[in-house]
């Protein structure tokens, strides 16, 4: 299997004046293509480091992180743009889209980033919103979206450049139980149909739809086990809310 | 991305916040406007002078009185009474000046007119016919001095349309009426046409007697106080000058121009001081208006300071969606010039209306230089680069994380 993420002896240290904080004390672990991890962790444990070291939104204080075969240390911000823009879907917890705008231009920006053409652009975007079920609400704009519609905009987004790794960061924190539930099957279609998820959450009811758990606390690995008991969501995505 | 989509993403943006947009461009409006008004205000006032200059011809030259200097002493220019009827009599007929036409001696003095019912003070002008032809004075009813008037020293005078109008009012034909100039009796006998003007002096208030009479009769004087002589061409100008220079400097018994108690101007050299004076206005009144558009500039950096702030999570966004450094400096310039530009454009146009309103109330020509347009589209948005640069930058120094996290 390929690798997707590969991290060995990955240390993040803050340093405030002169206050070290050890956010991530000797990280290592492997993520193979088509897995669905959970990292899970109380606040504080180090696993928001974690997620924007993998995000390569930050770069490590030591130890090696290659994602999809390629290292990510010693780039420059315009380089790790790149890298985030073809290699990882993002998806927030607070959704993150650009207000005032709509559904359909939201997923097009990373293909705008990528120059991506036009027409090309409008297609795909098009053909995500439909897959994540928001066909009919193509020229919604945010405001005029459910959270969970919101959230499905940003997932249809982080598939938009086709990437390596889909990175999740609490994905249903900010939406209901009931569309929490969709959001967790699209994830596990997505898997199925073999996308790579690693979905960062402290909470143990949505850890439990990923195939394999990590747990962090105070910055270091405790337990890393593949789950035997998925929860396997199967919701009728309303699609006229 | 598309130049296109940002820009069209960029008015969006703007749009939003209507008061706001439109404030920051107030600025920026005012500046550009200002400088468009007193551009074409003073061109159009700078034309209007030298029309005015050239129509009193231009190849005319007067010879004026200078300062005297004896020793340290010098006196006023114009002061002094070295300019004789037979230095004008020796311009014309020396031989000594071969390049000029027509020679006007002149004495000019300011006295009470006053007639059985009112009473003026203006200014009285003793001639000979040349002056006519030389000043470019056309008749408009009656007749003007003749030589005959001159040798006899009769009390005859030719009266300007405004002093007509002051002395008689608009209905009264003024021709055949007396008029007391020094409490000493002239029968008018002559109107002149308007030459216009608002200049420093208005050339149709005036009164011309003949030279000999106002010299002896009125102001008990026998000198002159200019000597106009007309060139014979425009291009020997120069010569004219010289030879009338040397002349009088070997009547005078003076060796060095320096020592010239007599100066002569062209129309030319009074049409360069008055550009040059009006220009150094101009330049002037624009630099206090360039200052508001300096202040308009800082205005438009504090909202993109402003607005970079607020949009600190969408910037964060962008960059992780793989929005380069560029791009975010793009985004943001092109929101500024937009800013910027618009605010140019709505101050041409104000600029415009002052202008029109200004050669209006002045009743100058309505001038607008192509190039003051162009200059203010070029300024305007140059203003957006450079002060949109700076809020840019930091928006694209963002680092996502932090950006990301911002509430």
């Amino acid at each position: 299997m390929k690798k997707i993420i590969e991290v060995i002896h990955l240390r993040k240290v803050y340093q405030t004046g002169n206050i070290e904080t050890v956010a991530l004390a000797d990280v290592s672990f492997t993520v193979s293509e088509g897995e669905f991890v959970a990292i899970m962790g109380p606040s504080g444990s180090g696993k928001s480091t974690l997620m924007h070291i993998l995000g390569a939104l930050d770069l490590p204080s030591s130890g090696t992180y290659l994602l999809d075969g390629e290292s990510i240390s010693n780039l420059t911000d315009d380089e790790l743009s790149e890298i985030r823009n073809k290699k990882i879907g993002f998806i927030f917890q607070a959704f993150n889209l650009l207000p005032r705008t709509s559904a359909l231009k939201n997923v097009m920006l990373p293909m705008a980033y990528a120059g991506v053409e036009k027409t090309r652009r409008q297609k795909r975007a098009q053909e995500y919103l439909e897959m994540v079920g928001l066909g009919h609400r193509l020229h919604h704009t945010t405001s005029q979206l459910s959270g969970g519609q919101q959230q499905r905009v940003a997932i249809a987004r982080g598939l938009a450049m086709n990437p390596a790794l889909l990175l999740a960061d609490e994905p249903t924190g900010n939406i209901a139980s009931a569309q929490a539930e969709e959001i967790m099957e699209i994830f596990q279609q997505l898997n199925d149909s073999g996308h790579t998820i690693v979905m960062i959450t402290h909470e143990p009811d949505i850890a439990a739809h990923a195939k394999r758990i990590i747990t962090v606390k105070d910055g270091a690995i405790v337990s890393d086990l593949q789950n035997k008991k998925q929860i396997r969501s199967h919701t009728e995505i309303k699609q006229d809310i | 991305m598309e130049y296109f989509e940002i820009i069209s993403e960029a008015i969006t943006t703007l749009t939003v916040n209507k008061l706001r947009t439109g404030l920051a461009i107030l600025g920026i409006v005012i500046g550009i406007g200002s400088v468009i008004a007193l551009i074409s205000l003073g061109q159009s006032s700078q034309q209007a002078v030298q029309s005015q200059i050239q129509s009193l011809g231009s190849n005319l030259l007067t010879v004026n009185p200078g300062s005297m200097r004896s020793g340290p002493v010098q006196t006023a220019r114009g002061s002094s009474t070295t300019l004789t009827n037979a230095d004008a009599e020796a311009i014309k007929t020396s031989g000594k000046v071969t390049t000029v036409e027509l020679v006007s001696p002149e004495y000019s003095g300011q006295s009470q007119v006053t007639t059985s019912s009112t009473n003026t003070n203006t200014r009285i002008i003793g001639v000979i016919p040349e002056y006519t032809e030389v000043h470019k004075v056309s008749i408009a009813s009656g007749s003007f001095i003749t030589e005959t008037h001159v040798r006899a020293m009769t009390k005859v005078a030719v009266v300007g349309p405004t002093t007509a109008t002051t002395l008689f009012g608009e209905n009264t034909d003024p021709i055949g009426q007396s008029i007391r100039i020094n409490n000493q009796v002239f029968t008018i006998i002559g109107v002149t046409v308007a030459k216009g003007g608002t200049g420093f002096q208005n050339q149709d208030d005036v009164i011309y007697v003949p030279l000999s009479t106002a010299q002896k009769q009125l102001f008990g004087a026998s000198h002159l106080t200019s000597i106009a002589v007309t060139a014979k061409s425009e291009t020997v100008m120069t010569d004219a000058q010289n030879e009338i220079g040397y002349l009088l400097l070997e009547r005078h018994k003076l060796k060095d121009l320096t020592d010239a108690d007599f100066s002569i101007f062209s129309q030319q050299d009074i049409l360069n001081t008055v550009s040059s004076v009006t220009g150094t206005f101009t330049a002037l009144l624009s630099g206090v208006a360039a200052i508001s558009l300096l202040v308009g500039g800082i205005g438009i950096m504090n909202i993109m300071l402003v607005t970079v702030t607020e949009r600190t999570r969408e910037i964060g966004l962008r960059k992780a969606l793989g929005a380069k450094k560029k791009t975010i400096i793009t985004q943001f310039l092109i929101e500024s010039v937009i800013l910027t530009f618009a605010g140019g454009v709505f101050g041409i146009i104000l600029g415009m209306i002052l202008s029109y309103i200004f050669s209006l109330v002045m009743s100058v020509s309505f001038v607008i230089s192509f190039n003051a347009i162009l200059l203010a589209f070029a300024v305007s948005a140059g203003i957006g680069l450079l002060f949109g640069w700076y809020p840019a930058r930091r928006a694209a120094n963002l680092q996502p994380i932090e950006a990301l996290r911002y509430e």
